[in-house]
C-alpha cells in the first residue's frame, strides 16, 4: 500500500465537548479522508508509477489524481489544526502576524468566518501565509493552496460532510464552534 | 421583506417517500432550509436591486445574472422535487421508455450511466438526464448550482448530490442513496417534460 491515512492527533471523542461530536469525526475520518487514501491506492495499482510519490509531489504535479491526493492533504492538515486543548487566543508568532495583517483577532475571525460562512460548494477555508502577511484565502471542491505556491497556516473544512452531522445546514453554527479548538501551536508551526 | 421570489410547495407531504428511501427529516431539512434559504437570499438581494423584481428564476440563470447561483438553486430544486413522487419508482413509461431504450439501449443501461456519473460526482453538484439539441437523451453532469438549460439541453430527470441531499438519511453513502433515487422517479413528470418544448 503506498499512500497511508496518518492517524488523528487526538481520539475521536476529544472535541465533542467543545462542538465536534464523536460521530461527526469518526464519520469525517474513517469514512471521507479514509476513503480517498483507499481511492488512491486503488488509482496506484493501475499506475505504479504513483507508487514512489509523495501526496505533495501528486499536488504539485497537478496529476490526474488531484483532487484525491489535494483532499488526504487537506484533511490531514485540518486534524492538526484543532486540539482539544485549542481555542482561545491566538499566540506567539500568530498573534502578532494576526494583529499586523488584520488589526486584531477579532477582525481576522470575521474575515475567515465570512469565508467560510459564505464559500458556495464545497471547499475550504484558510488563513495563508504570503510574505510577512496572512490573508484569508478560500479553494474549490479539494482545491490546496500548495499548488498556487501559497502557505497554509490554518484551514477549515466547509464541504458539508464536515458539519452535517453536527449542525445540518447551519455551517455559521460549525464555524463559529471552529474558533474553540484552534490548535494556535500548530498555526505556530507552520508560520 | 417584500417577497419576488417564491418557494414553490413540494409535490406531496415532508414524510411521502420515507417508506422509499429519503426520510422526512431529510427532505424537511433540504426543502425548509437549503431551497428555502436560496428564496430568501433571493429576496434579500432583490430588496437591494429593484431590476429583479419581476424576473422569473430561469430569466436571471439565462442572463448569468449576480444571483446565479441562488437562482439556478432554486429551480434545480423545484425540478428535483417534481422528479420524484412516492408513486414513483419501477421502469420508465411511454415516451420516456422509448427514447431511453432508443438512446441508450435499456433501462439498465441508463440507470448505470446516471448512477455512476451522481455516484461519481466530485464535489457539490447535480446528475441530469437531458435531451441535447438533436432530441437525443443523454446523462450529464452539472457542478455547484450549475443548470443545462443556458447550454441549450433540455433536462427530463435530476437527481442532486450535494452532501446536504443526502446526509441524513445516508451519510457518506452517496451510491446507496442514488440506489434509493431509482424508487422514486416520478415517470409522469419525466414525459410531460419530453412533451413540453423547450425553456
Amino acid at each position: 500500500m503506498a499512500f497511508t491515512l496518518p492517524p488523528l492527533p487526538w481520539p475521536v471523542n476529544a472535541l465533542a465537548s467543545k462542538g465536534l461530536s464523536e460521530q461527526q469525526i469518526d464519520f469525517h475520518y474513517n469514512k471521507h479522508h479514509k476513503g480517498y487514501v483507499t481511492k488512491l491506492n486503488a488509482a496506484a495499482e493501475s499506475r505504479p508509477e504513483l507508487k514512489d510519490k509523495k501526496i505533495e509531489d501528486l499536488i504539485k504535479a497537478k496529476d490526474a489524481t488531484y483532487n484525491l491526493a489535494a483532499q488526504i492533504w487537506n484533511h490531514t492538515f485540518y486534524w492538526n489544526c484543532m486540539s482539544p486543548n485549542g481555542g482561545g487566543e491566538p499566540t506567539g508568532k500568530a498573534k502578532e502576524m494576526i494583529n499586523a495583517s488584520f488589526g486584531d483577532f477579532a477582525t481576522m475571525k470575521k474575515e475567515f468566518s465570512a469565508a467560510a460562512g459564505g464559500h458556495f460548494g464545497s471547499g475550504w477555508a484558510w488563513l495563508i501565509k504570503d510574505g510577512d502577511k496572512l490573508k484569508v484565502h478560500q479553494t474549490h471542491d479539494a482545491g490546496c493552496p500548495l499548488s498556487d505556491n501559497l502557505k497554509p497556516v490554518l484551514t477549515c473544512d466547509v464541504w458539508e460532510h464536515a458539519f452535517y452531522i453536527d449542525y445540518k445546514n447551519d455551517k455559521a453554527k460549525y464555524v463559529e464552534s471552529f474558533w474553540n479548538v484552534v490548535n494556535w501551536d500548530f498555526v505556530n508551526s507552520q508560520l | 421583506m417584500a417577497a419576488t421570489f417564491s418557494l414553490p410547495p413540494l409535490p406531496w407531504p415532508a414524510d411521502s417517500l420515507a417508506s422509499k428511501g429519503m426520510s422526512a427529516e431529510q427532505i424537511d431539512f433540504h426543502y425548509n432550509k437549503h431551497h428555502k434559504g436560496y428564496v430568501t437570499k433571493l429576496n434579500a438581494a432583490a430588496e437591494k436591486r429593484p431590476e429583479l423584481r419581476g424576473k422569473s428564476v430561469m430569466d436571471l440563470i439565462q442572463a448569468k445574472d449576480a444571483t446565479y447561483n441562488l437562482a439556478s438553486q432554486i429551480w434545480n430544486h423545484t425540478f428535483f422535487w417534481n422528479c420524484l413522487s412516492p408513486n414513483g419508482g419501477g421502469a420508465p413509461t411511454g415516451a420516456a421508455k422509448q427514447a431511453i431504450e432508443r438512446d441508450f439501449g435499456s433501462f439498465d443501461k441508463m440507470k448505470k450511466q446516471f448512477s455512476d456519473a451522481a455516484g461519481g460526482h466530485f464535489g457539490s453538484g447535480w446528475a441530469w438526464l437531458v435531451q441535447d439539441k438533436n432530441n437525443r437523451l443523454k446523462v450529464h453532469q452539472t457542478h455547484d448550482a450549475g443548470n443545462p438549460i443556458p447550454d441549450g439541453l433540455k433536462p427530463v430527470l435530476t437527481c442532486d448530490v450535494w452532501e446536504h441531499a443526502f446526509y441524513i438519511d445516508y451519510r457518506n453513502d452517496k451510491a446507496k442513496y442514488v440506489n434509493s433515487f431509482w424508487n422514486m422517479v416520478n415517470w409522469d413528470f419525466v414525459n410531460a417534460q419530453l412533451a413540453n418544448s423547450r425553456l
